[in-house]
């Protein structure tokens, strides 16, 4: 029953048994390492010496030894050196970081500028300057629960080696170009980070904040989201694609392609067949680690679709609800288009049990609701 | 403090009914379940924090080994995901607030009294209010596992916007930790008043035992900051139920005001739980290398210098939520300063041992445990103080080590170390001394084992509050479980094999079980009898 | 010194005492009906004021036996220096409480609001300006008129101010032995600060109904109302006390050197005061 793994080391994120930061590809990871292996000399030989001296003391000064007690128990001189000695040692330890610190905060003169979502559990991306503008798209894991299993219920597909560490949709960038990275957040506060560029970045609802880096190697890396969001803060990883300037912009083409072929024209009257069909696709990828597949939610945590008042009740209720959230129930009205929500309304009124009496909820009608 | 003299034959305070007034209550031994219940003896209520923590040690314990099993292996075994965040959270608040903070006051009631020469603690009755209000704390947080959507799971820190959220339980721990808060600043001001009020003639306090100072500090950051604490969760109340928008940005709030305010108590709360802890260690080392404690003065000042940079060092747990660069700057500069005076208290232990006479009873060795593996703590904490190197490592499974080596290693072994030291003066009886040194060694290896690992871990980016992770970590963390596994079973051993027999019997101790200790509490009979120091000895 | 003290012990401890325990457990009701409460648990608005009730009842009887003792002459000048002691890091505490009220207000204004309108956050909030005051960037929130110092504030101000005034007289009156004195200034201080209650309440109500300015009024009306609020509920407390001191003042439990109850609840009135001025300053006025 257990799936057989032969867990490998993972590209562009952490090694197997790996005891320390990921190979660093940007100036400031590389400092970051420097600055740490350094704190870690000093406080090394810091420690040797003091407990040098405890452990000399330990093994000579006992009584078994017939060791005789001394009786001093002061020494300004001592006591002063003591103290002069760390803050000078403490200083040191600080210079270097500083000119870092200030290097990390230094957002200007970017050549792209991408803006990133978080959301209860997945990150939104828009490209908001430089080559690529325009283009946006969410991500999310796209490790399947299958690898990953449940209580009571052992996972049944093989895990690869970007367990947990893979999305569907990658950030792209190109290489040796400065990249700013402007965080915010839907509903609570998520964190954006990629280990191996020495960046990590709280995104925040309703502020903005922003960091940035230049990656130096062509390759994928990845991180994780890394601030408590909820029951997926797990799963919901980062990945950046760092490309070469020429597939970069081969990438930005069919992007922007592909973005046109998908967009929808809100005054478009669907039916409700289509409607479902499209409603079951935006339910999977964002309703249901909560609801649930069969509708029933999480007693206690997340309501039941199937049999619900609002699903069953008047429409502008729900397309309400859906749009601005309540409560554990996100706002889904920056996430998801007219169309998404009128579909996913129109399927959880015609799913399961539910019968609705308003049984279809056209996008024109989203539209109107957002004003 | 060599030259503390006392006055009084032993025989003095046991039993003496030298005083011809009328109202002789206060003589009155208590017996059955009121001696308890309605307890006004410091040593009684010191006893009861005492088992309460402990009790408290072991509910937090179970709901870590949960995590760590569950974190055995890479995916989803034992748990969903928001009962494991449940336990995370749990973990967290049963330690910090029912554990460590309970069994340092404990200590206090127990000593405090007995060190500076005092009858009891000024407020006898608050002062069994400040403990009756632990179990319905306890009470309001367990329980909540119970409420639909069960405990709060926004993490210890309670971070706004997720704990508005989150449900029912929420509320509940909100209030309990009123309550505890409440409790804290009672139990604070009754000690501040005891050791200011309360010593014996003669006891200047620059004569004190160190243990009454560091509590006496403790004890001021208790009152400076636990209303503070009350005051965030309070605005998370109103923003949850009423309607307010502190941490709301679309009314004008902020959530990141909510990690300010929360830090504002949160660090001074990291050396709330490590001073006194600090003090422990000041006793015992002096005491088993037979030699004076090596600058007290300095060590008086070390202490207090730490408590006052306490206030301004917070915004180190906030340098990813994008502060201004000044702000990183001054909050990385401060927080390295600390290194400082914690540094001077190190050397001071060391030069105490140095040239001693020293002998290695357990209490000795989780003193000098203490010192070694704090001090690792200590030097993680100085690199997560350094922004760069925070900003790679905020929210990962390194600040986990680090705090567990600062808290298990520090707090908890000092509060082990205080245990074998005192609890002669306790319970009458020598514990034994071959399965403390069991406890010790095997505390010591065990915490190890657990929490070693987790510095790779963070180093290699394993977020915190992580149900599940990338397969590359699972042997880091297979080893961290069987280590915590190995911790809990030898606490386990301490309550059934030291604790309870020490309690029951062994060999008598006597008034003064400890060659080089020093101090009024080694005056009076083991065990010390219900009331001690009636009228006060003086000291020279 | 009362002659009563001649006999105190060293130090009074008291005996075993129920009331600790029942304080814990009324406290535990009281939280457990709040926790439901607010949860819109049927019971729990029952629950909470049956738990404060019961919790009154406790500090009743808890305060009388402390009260009996201290007439009964246990109480030494020892005792009375742990009072003074224990009142002082009292009001410590509650400094810090109302402090983290208003370092909320200080960083909503100088720090948050100005983040909110910058160039940066003109990416989620375009429009938003950031004088304060303001409805909040989403436009979720209802507008408002913020609130002014006159007039109510201002005679609320001189109010408090003149019972602080009130309040030394009769502490002077009880050192200098005037009883009927001490007992009408004492009373005047009571009235003065139930006056300010009841303007504080009909501002309240004024900012309801006229202002429309609501607890819901985002980070204005929450600091607004938590602050001046909290600061309402102490003056309340500082009352009672007072009517405390007042009753057992006319019942003669005074003396000129022996009533630290006095010189507490005293301490406690000056503090609101404090309290009140700074509230005056920063919330009214800039
Ligand atoms: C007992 C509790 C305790 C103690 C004593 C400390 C002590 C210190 N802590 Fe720790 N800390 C915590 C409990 C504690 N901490 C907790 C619980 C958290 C996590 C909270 C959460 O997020 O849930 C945390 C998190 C935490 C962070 C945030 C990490 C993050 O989330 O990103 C930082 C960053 O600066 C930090 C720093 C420090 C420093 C510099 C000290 C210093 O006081 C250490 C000083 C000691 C020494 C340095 C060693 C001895 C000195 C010498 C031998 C002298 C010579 C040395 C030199 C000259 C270098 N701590
Ligand atoms: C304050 C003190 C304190 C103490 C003593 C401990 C003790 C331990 N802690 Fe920790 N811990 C915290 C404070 C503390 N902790 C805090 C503040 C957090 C952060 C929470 C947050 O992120 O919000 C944390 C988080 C934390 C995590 C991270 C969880 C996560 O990020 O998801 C982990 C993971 O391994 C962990 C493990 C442990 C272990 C194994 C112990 C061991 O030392 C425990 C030893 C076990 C026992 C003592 C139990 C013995 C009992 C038995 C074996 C059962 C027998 C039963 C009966 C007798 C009835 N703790
Ligand atoms: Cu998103 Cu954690
Ligand atoms: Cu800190």
């Amino acid at each position: 029953q257990q799936v057989v793994q032969n867990v490998v080391d993972s590209k562009g994120g952490p090694a197997v048994r790996q005891m320390t930061f990921q190979q660093p590809v940007t100036q400031i990871a590389e400092q970051i390492y420097s600055i740490h292996n350094l704190m870690m000399g000093i406080c090394l030989a810091i420690f040797v010496v003091v407990f040098g001296v405890m452990f000399y003391s330990i093994l000579k000064h006992r009584k078994s030894l017939g060791h005789k007690p001394a009786t001093f128990h002061e020494s300004i001189t001592v006591e002063i050196a003591w103290t002069i000695v760390p803050f000078l040692i403490v200083i040191g330890m600080a210079l270097p970081a500083t000119k870092t610190v200030v290097a990390m905060k230094d957002t200007s003169n970017s050549d792209i500028t991408i803006k990133v979502t978080g959301m209860q559990w997945k990150w939104g991306y828009d490209y908001i300057k430089g080559e690529g503008e325009g283009i946006s798209f969410l991500s999310t894991l796209s490790t399947p629960r299958e690898q990953i299993g449940a209580p009571g219920k052992a996972p049944t597909q093989a895990r690869g080696e970007n367990y947990l560490i893979e999305v569907d949709n990658e950030v792209v960038v190109p290489v040796n170009k400065k990249v700013r990275i402007i965080t915010t957040a839907n509903d609570v506060i998520h964190s954006w980070t990629i280990p191996a560029f020495g960046l990590k970045q709280d995104a925040i609802p309703g502020f903005v904040r922003d960091t940035w880096f230049k990656a130096e190697k062509v390759g994928k890396y990845r991180g994780q989201c890394v601030e408590l969001c909820g029951k997926e803060h797990a799963f919901m990883p980062v990945v950046v694609n760092v490309v070469s300037e020429a597939d970069y912009k081969v990438w930005v083409d069919s992007k922007k392609k592909e973005m046109a072929a998908l967009a929808d024209d809100p005054n478009k009257t669907w039916t409700v067949d289509e409607l479902k069909q499209r409603g079951e696709k935006v339910y999977t990828a964002n309703c249901v680690v909560c609801h649930q597949a069969n509708g029933k939610g999480v007693p206690g945590a997340f309501p039941a679709l199937d049999g619900s008042a609002v699903v069953n009740g008047g429409k502008d209720a729900q397309i309400h609800l859906v749009l601005n959230g309540k409560n554990a129930m996100p706002t889904w009205k920056s996430v998801l288009s007219d169309t998404e929500i009128a579909a996913v309304i129109t399927y959880t009124r015609n799913n399961w049990s539910n019968k609705a009496q308003e049984n279809i909820v056209q996008p024109a009608e989203v539209l109107a609701a957002r004003k | 403090m060599s030259n503390i003299a006392m006055d009084h034959a032993h025989a003095d305070h046991s039993h003496g009914h030298d005083h011809g007034h009328d109202h002789d209550h206060a003589h009155d031994h208590p017996h059955g379940f009121r001696r308890w219940l309605f307890a006004t003896n410091h040593k009684d209520i010191g006893t009861l924090y005492l088992i309460f923590s402990f009790t408290m040690l072991l509910a937090g314990g179970v709901m870590a080994l949960l995590i760590r099993a569950e974190l055995f292996q890479p995916g989803l075994q034992l748990m969903q995901p928001e009962f494991f965040n449940q336990l995370t959270t749990m973990h967290g608040l049963v330690m910090v607030f029912g554990a460590i903070m309970p069994a340092f006051v404990g200590f206090a009631n127990w000593m405090i009294p007995l060190q500076i020469g005092a009858s009891d603690m000024a407020f006898a009755r608050m002062n069994n209010f400040s403990f009756w209000l632990m179990p319905p704390a306890a009470i309001l947080l367990t329980t909540s596992f119970l409420v639909p959507g069960g405990a709060t799971a926004a993490g210890w820190t309670l971070y706004a916007p997720l704990s508005t959220q989150m449900g029912p339980g929420m509320d509940m721990a909100i209030f309990a930790v009123h309550i505890m808060g409440a409790s804290s600043i009672m139990g604070s001001i009754n000690i501040i008043t005891t050791i200011l009020n309360m010593r014996a003639p003669g006891m200047t306090l620059m004569k004190m035992p160190m243990f009454c100072w560091t509590w006496l500090i403790t004890a001021y950051l208790l009152i400076a900051v636990m209303p503070v604490l009350a005051g965030a969760i309070t605005m998370t109340l109103t923003d949850r139920h009423f309607g307010t928008s502190f941490f709301n940005a679309a009314g004008g709030g902020d959530p990141v005001m909510y990690q300010h305010i929360f830090w504002f108590f949160g660090h001074p709360e990291v050396y709330i739980m490590i001073l006194p802890a600090f003090g422990i260690v000041s006793q015992i080392i002096p005491a088993f290398a037979r030699k004076q404690l090596f600058g007290y003065a300095s060590m008086v000042y070390a202490t207090s210098s730490i408590a006052i940079l306490s206030f301004i060092v917070w915004a180190h747990h906030m340098f990813t939520t994008g502060m201004p660069v000044t702000a990183q700057l001054f909050f990385m500069y401060a927080t390295m300063l600390i290194a400082v005076p914690t540094g001077v208290k190190v050397f001071n232990w060391i030069a105490t041992m140095w040239q001693g006479s020293m002998t290695f009873e357990t209490p000795m060795l989780f003193a000098v445990g203490f010192i070694f593996v704090f001090t690792i703590g200590g030097f993680t904490g100085l690199i997560l103080a350094v922004t760069p190197i925070d900003i790679q490592m905020q929210d990962t499974y390194y600040v986990v080590a680090h705090f567990h080596y600062v808290l298990v290693a520090g707090s908890l072994f000092a509060l082990f170390a205080g245990f074998y030291y005192w609890s002669p003066k306790w319970t009458g009886f020598m514990y034994n001394e071959l399965r403390g040194k069991i406890h010790f060694w095997n505390s010591l290896i065990w915490f190890n084992v657990t929490f070693f690992p987790m510095h790779f871990l963070g180093l290699a980016g394993m977020p915190r509050r992580y149900a599940d992770y990338p397969a590359q970590f699972t042997d880091f963390n297979q080893l961290a479980t069987i280590g915590a596994f190995g911790f809990g079973l030898t606490q386990v051993y301490f309550l059934f094999f030291v604790v309870l027999p020490a309690y029951r019997g062994g060999k008598k101790a006597e008034d003064k079980p400890w060659e080089g200790a020093e101090g009024l509490e080694w005056t009076v009979p083991s065990p010390a009898p219900f009331h001690t120091f009636e009228t006060p000895p003086t000291v020279k | 010194m009362s002659s009563g003290h001649a006999k105190a012990p060293y130090y009074f401890v008291p005996g075993p005492s129920q009331w600790p325990i029942f304080g814990g457990a009324t406290l535990l009701l009281t939280m457990f009906g709040a926790a439901a409460w607010v949860n819109d648990l049927p019971w729990g608005v029952y629950a909470n004021f049956i738990g404060i009730a019961l919790t009154l009842v406790v500090l009743y009887n808890w305060f009388g036996d402390a009260i009996k003792e201290s007439e009964g002459g246990q109480y030494g000048a020892r005792v009375d220096v742990s009072y003074r002691w224990s009142m002082s890091w009292f009001i410590f505490s509650e400094v810090m409480f109302f402090g983290a009220f208003f370092g909320a207000l200080f960083y909503a204004r100088s720090i948050t609001m100005p983040w909110l309108a910058d160039l940066d956050n003109k990416l989620i909030w375009p429009d938003f300006v950031g004088h304060w005051g303001n409805i909040g960037p989403a436009g979720t929130i209802e507008t408002f008129k913020t609130m002014s110092p006159f007039p109510i504030p201002t005679i609320n101000t001189a109010l408090l101010l003149t019972s602080g005034v009130t309040l030394t007289i009769a502490h002077h009156a009880l050192l200098a032995g005037h009883r009927a004195k001490t007992s009408l200034f004492l009373f005047a201080t009571i009235v003065l600060g139930a006056i300010f209650m009841g303007f504080q309440g009909f501002e309240y109500f004024h900012a309801y109904t006229e202002l429309n300015l609501k607890l819901t009024s985002g980070i204005y009306g929450s600091t607004f109302f938590l602050l001046t609020g909290f600061h309402g509920f102490h003056v309340t407390m500082g009352a009672i006390m007072l009517s405390v001191v007042l009753y057992r003042h006319m019942r003669g439990d005074f003396t000129t050197t022996h009533h630290f109850a006095f010189e507490g609840a005293a301490w406690y009135w000056h503090f609101v005061d404090v309290v009140w001025l700074g509230l005056y300053v920063v919330v009214y006025w800039l």
